[in-house]
C-alpha cells in the first residue's frame, strides 16, 4: 500500500501546468482529487514518475449557468455539486450522481474531471454525462482549447479522447428545456462500491410528448453506454408504462456487462432493465414537476 | 438499576458506567503497535506468492540488497541456518514461516525485506526476483482427498492424501435407528463461507532484541501474550531465547476477534531479523496482506439432517461436515477438539440423539481456520441447527415459532445433559422467544406478511433461538498444547484504598479496564474509578490464556472475585483488630465491615487497606493483596432469541432487514451499556456474513476478495437499527453469575436473517440459500422461471 517513488509538482496556473505536462510527457500525471489515482499507485498498478497536482487551480472550480450551458469546472468536488442550490434545483440528476459515488469522505476531495478524465466505466458521471448529452472541454499546449462531444470522449476502459498534454478542464451541459427531468438510480452491494448497474435518464416533453431523450448506462460495457434504441422507443411518445418497458427492455439489450463479483452478465442485465425503468418514471415524473 | 448492591459512585454491577478505557480512546491517544518507536529501529515487508502451490525454483535478492535503504533479505534458508523455517499450530501442526522449495497458497510468505524505511522496504519487495513452477492445486476440499489429488503436505512424514483429521461425538447407531423410525426426514448441504475478521487494527509487532542482555521485547497484536512469551520460549529455545528473557507486551488492539489468537509467520520473522541483527523491526501488515494471509475463520461444508415426527417433535441430528482448513490447521481450538465446540449442534432443543462428526483437510488456501467472534465453530454449528428447525416448520407447515417452543429444552430440566456431552449450565429458552415474540409483535408480523405476499410484495420473518457455549474452559478438558484454559487475577489493594487489578486476559475494545474494575467495585465496595486494571505485560500481568472465546468474564472476571474473596478474608481479620472484637461479629455490607447490631461502630474497607500497611494486627502479614487462578467447573451457555423482519426488493434483489430484536441472556450482567454495545457490535458482525462478506478462490487457487472492494464489510448505512432486551438466568456455578457475551450476537443473527429471507421467499419454493445471501442470489430465486 506504499506508492512507488514519484516527483511532484504543483504548478500555479493552468499554462504552467501544460507545459509540465508536454515537457514530461508520458511519465506523468495528473493529480486533482486523487481517488482513483492513489489506490492505483499505493498497489503499484501505476507508477508515473510525475505527479501534476492541479488541485490548486482554483480557477477550475466553479459552478455556472453560461451562454445555454451549465459549466462545470473540473475541480468541482463531488460534495461541491452535492451542495449547490443550482444543481439541486435545475440539474437533480448531477445530484443522484454524486450522491451515490464512494462516501463523504471522498466526495469532499474527488473531483467532477478526473471522475470523467480517469475513464472508468464504473465512474458514475461518465454515464450521466452521456445522457445529458455534455461537451468536454480539453486545454492543451500553446493556449489551445478544443470541445469533445461527450459520445466522442470515451474510447475504452481507462481510455479517452484526451491527449498526453492535455488537460479536461470544464464540462458544458445544456441547459433543460422547459419541460424536462432526469435521474440517476444505481444499485450497489454495499455504499462506496461501484455500481452493479446504473441508469442514467433524461426526458424532455413538449405538449406532453417526449421530445428527446438520453439513456446511458454505468459498469455494464468497456465504456459507458448509451442506449439509442431505448432512448427513440421513447421519442413521440407519453412514455406510458408499456413504452417504459419497452425501453428497459432496450437498455438491457444495450447493455455488455461481463459476469464477476457484482453479479453475473444475465444478472446485470435483469438490473439495467429494472433501474432503467424506474429512472425513466422517475425522470417523468420530475419532468412533470414530481420529486 | 434498583438491583444494585452498589452506589452509582462505586459502580459495582448493573451499573452502566462509562468506559474508563474511552479517554484515551476517543482522544486518539492509544497506544497500539504501530505507535511503538524504538531507537535505531528499522522496517521490514514482506513478499509474497502470487501462486497458490509453486515450486521455489530461485530466489535472487541482489537487486533488492542494491536498493538504497535495503539493508537484508531474510529469505527460508536464512531461517533455516537457525531451524526457524518451520513451526507449530495452535492444533499441533505445521507450518512454514519461510519457504524453502514450495509455496503452498496464494499471498504466502516467501522472503523478507529489512530496512532503514517503510518506503525503502515496500520498494525492496518489489526487486526480490523470485523464479516459481506452478504445480497442481487444491481448492475444492471435496477434491482434496481424491486419488489424483496432488498432497499438499509432502513435508509432513506418513501424510498420503490430505485429509488431516477425522472427529466426531455421539451415539451413531442410536442416531440412525431414531432416523428409521421418524416420519420426517429433512436434510440440507449448507456451507458457512470462509470469512475474515478484518479487525481496523491489522497485525503487527515491534522485535527488540538486546544483545548484551540477550532480553527479547515484542510489542505485537496478540489476544494471548502469555501464551505466546511460551510458544516463542519453546519454538526458538534452541537459539538461546529462554522464557524469563523474554516480554510480550500486548497494546492496545484494535479488533481481535480471534484473527490475533495465531501466531503468524511475519512476527517470527520479524524477531528472528532482530535477534539476529540486534535491531528492533517493526513489522506492519497492510489491509491486503492481513485479509489474504492471516487466518481465515469458517469454511464448513455441512450435510445436516433432522428427524422429527410429524406433530412436530425433533427427535434425531446428523451432520457430517467437510471442513476446509487450508495448507496447515491453524485452527485455534483447544487441543482436544480439532472442530472446537461444534457437537453444540444440537442448539437449545431436546433431541432424542445426535451423531456429528467432522473431516478437516488440506487445501492450497491460507490456513486457519480462527474463531471469528465464535467460541470455537458455535457460528457454524448454530447455523446449521437454526436453519435446519426452520426446514423442519417448512416440511411440516408448521409454524417456525411454534416448532421452537415445542422442543426447547424446558427450563427446570437444566442442568441438562445433551447428546452430545455438553451439560447446560441454565437456560429459560421459552422466555426468551416469547418475549422477542412480544417486542417485535409477531402475530401482527404475520398478518402483515400475508397481505404483502397477496399483493406481490416479498417480506420475511426470521427467527434463530440459539444456544452458545463459552468460558473455555475447565482443565480437565480444555488445553492449548497442554496449557490448561485457567485464567488469572491478581488484586493488590494500595495503603489508600485504591487497587491495581492486574490479568492473565487481554482487552480488544471489550471494556476489560472498566468491567474487571466493577466487578472488584462489587466484592469490595472500592469505586471502580478506584481500581487501575492492566493487561498484556508478561512481565507484570499473572499467567493466563488470554481474550477469545468470550472467556475473559467466565474466567479472569471469576478470578476477580475469587481473589476479591481472598482479599475480604483478611480484611475481616484486620477489621477485627480494629474494631477490637472478633471476625464472628464482624458483619458486611458493601465497602465496610460493622460489629453486628452496632452499625457506627465500622470500618471501611479503605481504613482497612490503610491498616493493612500501618496497623496489621500481630501474626498476620502486613499487606492486602490476592492472586487468584481460576479453573471454571464447567463452561457457561449464554442464549438468546433473535428475530430479523426483511423485505426484498424483486426487482434487484436486494434484502433489506427493516427490523431485528434481539433478546439475549448472558446471566448476571456487569455492564448493562457494554453489554449492549458488544450485541450492537456482534450483531453487525453477524448482518456481514449474513448478506456480504466472503473470501472466495478460483480455479488457480487466486484469491477473489482479498481487499475492502470485494471484501464487503458493512457501514451503518447497511446496518439496521438494532432493537435489544434481555432476560437474566444467571449461571449456577460462576462465583458471578455472568456468562460472557461477546460472541451471541455474531452467532445468533446470520440464521435470523436468512430464515428470513428464506421464508420471504418460501411461496417460491425455496428451501435454503447458502450465505452470504447476495442480490443475485435472491433475484434467482424470485426470476428463475424468467430466466434461461
Amino acid at each position: 500500500m506504499i506508492p512507488g517513488a514519484f516527483d511532484y509538482h504543483s504548478p500555479k496556473t493552468l499554462d504552467e501546468a501544460i507545459n509540465l505536462l508536454n515537457d514530461l510527457g508520458e511519465d506523468a500525471k495528473i493529480l486533482a482529487g486523487g481517488h482513483s489515482l492513489l489506490p492505483m499507485m499505493k498497489w503499484r498498478l501505476a507508477e508515473p514518475a510525475h505527479l501534476v497536482d492541479i488541485s490548486r487551480l482554483s480557477d477550475l472550480d466553479y459552478i455556472k449557468e453560461e451562454n445555454g450551458f451549465l459549466c462545470l469546472g473540473a475541480m468541482v468536488t463531488e460534495s461541491g455539486l452535492e451542495n449547490s442550490e443550482l444543481i439541486a434545483e435545475k440539474y437533480p440528476i448531477l445530484k443522484d450522481t454524486s450522491e451515490v459515488i464512494a462516501d463523504p469522505l471522498v466526495r469532499n476531495l474527488a473531483s467532477i474531471g478526473g471522475n470523467i478524465a480517469h475513464g472508468d466505466p464504473a465512474n458514475d458521471h461518465p454515464a450521466t454525462m452521456l445522457a445529458l448529452n455534455a461537451i468536454v472541454v480539453v486545454c492543451g499546449p500553446n493556449g489551445s482549447k478544443r470541445e469533445i462531444n461527450i459520445d466522442e470522449f470515451f474510447l475504452g476502459p481507462l481510455w479517452t479522447a484526451l491527449g498526453e498534454n492535455e488537460i479536461l478542464t470544464e464540462i458544458k451541459i445544456p441547459m433543460p428545456k422547459q419541460q424536462s427531468g432526469g435521474c440517476y438510480i444505481k444499485l450497489e452491494r454495499k455504499v462506496g462500491d461501484y455500481a452493479i448497474a446504473a441508469s442514467a435518464v433524461t426526458l424532455d416533453f413538449e405538449n406532453g410528448k417526449c421530445s428527446s431523450s438520453g439513456i446511458a448506462l454505468t459498469n455494464v460495457g468497456p465504456t459507458p453506454v448509451r442506449a439509442k434504441d431505448a432512448q427513440d422507443v421513447l421519442i413521440g411518445t407519453d412514455v406510458s408504462n408499456e413504452v417504459i418497458e419497452q425501453a428497459s427492455n432496450l437498455a438491457a439489450e444495450a447493455s455488455q456487462p461481463v459476469g464477476d463479483h457484482r453479479g453475473s452478465e444475465e444478472y446485470k442485465r435483469g438490473v439495467v432493465k429494472t433501474l432503467t425503468g424506474r429512472a425513466i418514471l422517475k425522470a417523468k415524473n420530475r419532468a412533470m414537476g414530481g420529486n | 438499576m434498583s438491583k444494585c448492591k452498589t452506589s452509582p459512585e462505586v459502580g459495582g454491577m448493573g451499573h452502566s458506567v462509562k468506559r474508563k478505557e474511552d479517554a484515551r480512546f476517543i482522544r486518539g491517544q492509544g497506544t497500539y503497535v504501530d505507535d511503538v518507536v524504538r531507537p535505531g529501529m528499522v522496517y521490514m515487508d514482506i513478499v509474497r506468492s502470487p501462486y497458490a502451490h509453486a515450486k521455489i525454483k530461485s530466489i535472487n535478492t541482489e537487486k533488492a540488497l542494491a536498493h538504497p535503504g535495503v539493508a537484508a533479505v531474510i529469505t527460508g534458508e536464512t531461517l533455516k541456518e537457525y531451524n526457524l523455517h518451520m513451526m507449530p499450530t495452535l492444533m499441533s501442526d505445521t507450518q512454514m514461516v519461510l519457504p524453502i522449495d514450495k509455496v503452498c497458497y496464494q499471498s504466502q510468505e516467501v522472503a523478507a525485506v529489512i530496512g532503514t524505511d517503510r518506503y525503502s522496504v515496500a520498494d525492496g519487495i518489489e526487486l526480490v526476483e523470485v523464479e516459481y513452477e506452478p504445480l497442481p492445486v487444491v481448492v475444492d476440499p471435496f477434491k482434496a482427498t481424491d486419488s489424483d489429488a496432488p498432497i499438499i503436505r509432502d513435508d509432513k512424514e506418513g501424510q498420503e492424501s490430505n485429509h488431516i483429521w477425522h472427529w466426531e461425538e455421539g451415539d451413531k447407531a442410536a442416531t440412525e435407528e431414531i432416523f428409521n423410525n421418524s416420519d420426517v426426514v429433512v436434510k440440507e448441504r449448507i456451507y458457512i463461507p470462509r470469512i475474515h475478521v478484518a479487525s481496523i487494527e491489522t497485525c503487527g509487532c515491534v522485535s527488540e532484541f538486546d544483545k548484551a542482555t540477550g532480553q527479547l521485547t515484542v510489542w505485537m497484536t496478540t489476544q494471548a501474550p502469555h501464551a505466546i512469551r511460551t510458544v516463542l520460549a519453546l519454538v526458538a529455545g534452541h537459539v538461546g531465547l529462554q522464557e524469563d528473557k523474554i516480554r510480550v507486551i500486548s497494546p492496545d488492539i484494535g479488533g481481535g476477534f480471534g484473527g490475533k489468537v495465531p501466531v503468524y509467520p511475519g512476527y517470527v520473522i520479524a524477531i528472528a531479523a532482530s535477534v539476529v541483527t540486534g535491531l528492533p523491526v517493526k513489522w506492519i501488515e497492510d489491509r491486503r496482506e492481513n485479509l489474504q494471509a492471516d487466518s481465515f475463520a469458517r469454511d464448513y461444508h455441512m450435510d445436516c439432517e433432522i428427524a422429527a415426527d410429524k406433530d412436530g417433535t425433533l427427535n434425531g441430528l446428523r451432520i457430517k461436515t467437510l471442513a476446509d482448513n487450508g495448507y496447515a490447521d491453524a485452527a485455534a481450538n483447544p487441543s482436544k477438539y480439532p472442530a472446537g465446540m461444534f457437537s453444540i449442534c444440537t442448539g437449545s432443543y431436546d433431541f432424542k440423539n445426535a451423531f456429528v462428526e467432522v473431516d478437516g483437510v488440506y487445501t492450497n488456501k491460507p490456513p486457519g481456520g480462527v474463531a471469528y467472534r465464535c467460541s470455537f465453530r458455535v457460528t457454524e454449528a448454530v447455523h446449521a441447527i437454526e436453519r435446519m428447525v426452520d426446514m423442519v416448520a417448512d416440511e411440516i407447515m408448521m409454524d417456525a415459532a411454534e416448532l421452537r417452543m415445542k422442543n426447547f429444552i424446558p427450563k427446570d430440566a437444566f442442568p441438562y445433559h445433551s447428546p452430545t456431552g455438553w451439560e447446560y449450565d441454565s437456560g429459560d429458552y421459552h422466555a426468551a422467544l416469547q418475549l422477542a415474540m412480544d417486542n417485535i409483535g409477531y402475530d401482527e408480523l404475520l398478518k402483515e406478511q400475508k397481505e404483502k405476499r397477496e399483493r406481490g410484495e416479498f417480506m420475511g420473518i426470521g427467527i434463530c433461538s440459539f444456544t452458545e457455549v463459552v468460558g473455555a474452559g475447565p482443565s480437565k478438558d480444555f488445553d492449548i498444547l497442554g496449557i490448561k484454559m485457567f485464567d488469572s487475577s491478581e488484586i493488590r489493594i494500595h495503603p489508600t484504598g485504591k487497587a491495581i487489578a492486574r490479568f492473565g486476559t487481554k482487552s480488544q475494545g471489550q471494556g476489560h479496564e472498566t468491567t474487571y474494575a466493577q466487578i472488584i467495585a462489587e466484592e469490595l465496595g472500592i469505586p471502580f474509578t478506584d481500581v487501575s486494571v492492566e493487561e498484556g505485560d508478561t512481565d507484570t500481568a499473572p499467567y493466563g490464556l488470554g481474550t477469545y472465546a468470550s472467556r475473559s468474564t467466565p474466567t479472569a472476571g471469576a478470578a476477580a472475585a475469587m481473589a476479591c474473596r481472598k482479599i475480604k478474608a483478611k480484611a475481616k481479620k484486620i477489621a477485627a483488630h480494629l474494631l477490637e472484637t472478633s471476625e464472628e461479629d464482624l458483619e458486611w455490607e458493601v465497602g465496610k465491615f460493622s460489629v453486628k447490631g452496632v452499625p457506627d461502630k465500622a470500618v471501611t474497607i479503605q481504613d482497612i487497606a490503610f491498616a493493612a500497611y500501618t496497623n496489621h494486627p500481630q501474626g498476620l502479614e502486613a499487606g492486602l493483596e490476592a492472586t487468584h487462578y481460576y479453573d471454571p467447573p464447567n463452561l457457561t451457555f449464554p442464549f438468546g432469541s433473535y428475530i430479523a423482519v426483511v423485505d426484498i426488493d424483486s426487482g434487484t434483489g436486494e434484502v433489506k432487514v427493516r427490523r431485528f430484536m434481539a433478546v439475549d441472556d448472558c446471566g448476571n450482567i456487569i455492564n448493562p451499556m457494554i453489554v449492549e454495545g458488544q450485541i450492537h457490535g456482534g450483531l453487525t458482525q453477524g448482518l456481514a456474513p449474513a448478506l456480504y462478506e466472503e473470501i472466495s478462490y478460483d480455479d488457480e487457487g487466486n484469491i477473489t476478495g482479498g481487499s475492502f472492494m470485494e471484501y464487503l464489510v458493512p457501514t451503518a448505512v447497511e446496518t439496521p437499527h438494532w432493537e435489544t432486551d434481555k432476560t437474566i438466568t444467571p449461571s449456577p456455578h460462576h462465583p458471578i453469575g455472568a456468562k460472557g457475551v461477546g460472541e451471541s450476537p455474531t452467532v445468533g443473527a446470520p440464521p435470523a436473517i436468512v430464515n428470513a429471507v428464506v421464508d420471504a421467499l418460501s411461496h417460491l419454493g425455496v428451501k435454503h440459500i447458502d450465505i452470504p445471501i447476495t442480490p443475485e442470489k435472491v433475484w434467482r430465486a424470485i426470476h428463475k422461471n424468467e430466466v434461461a
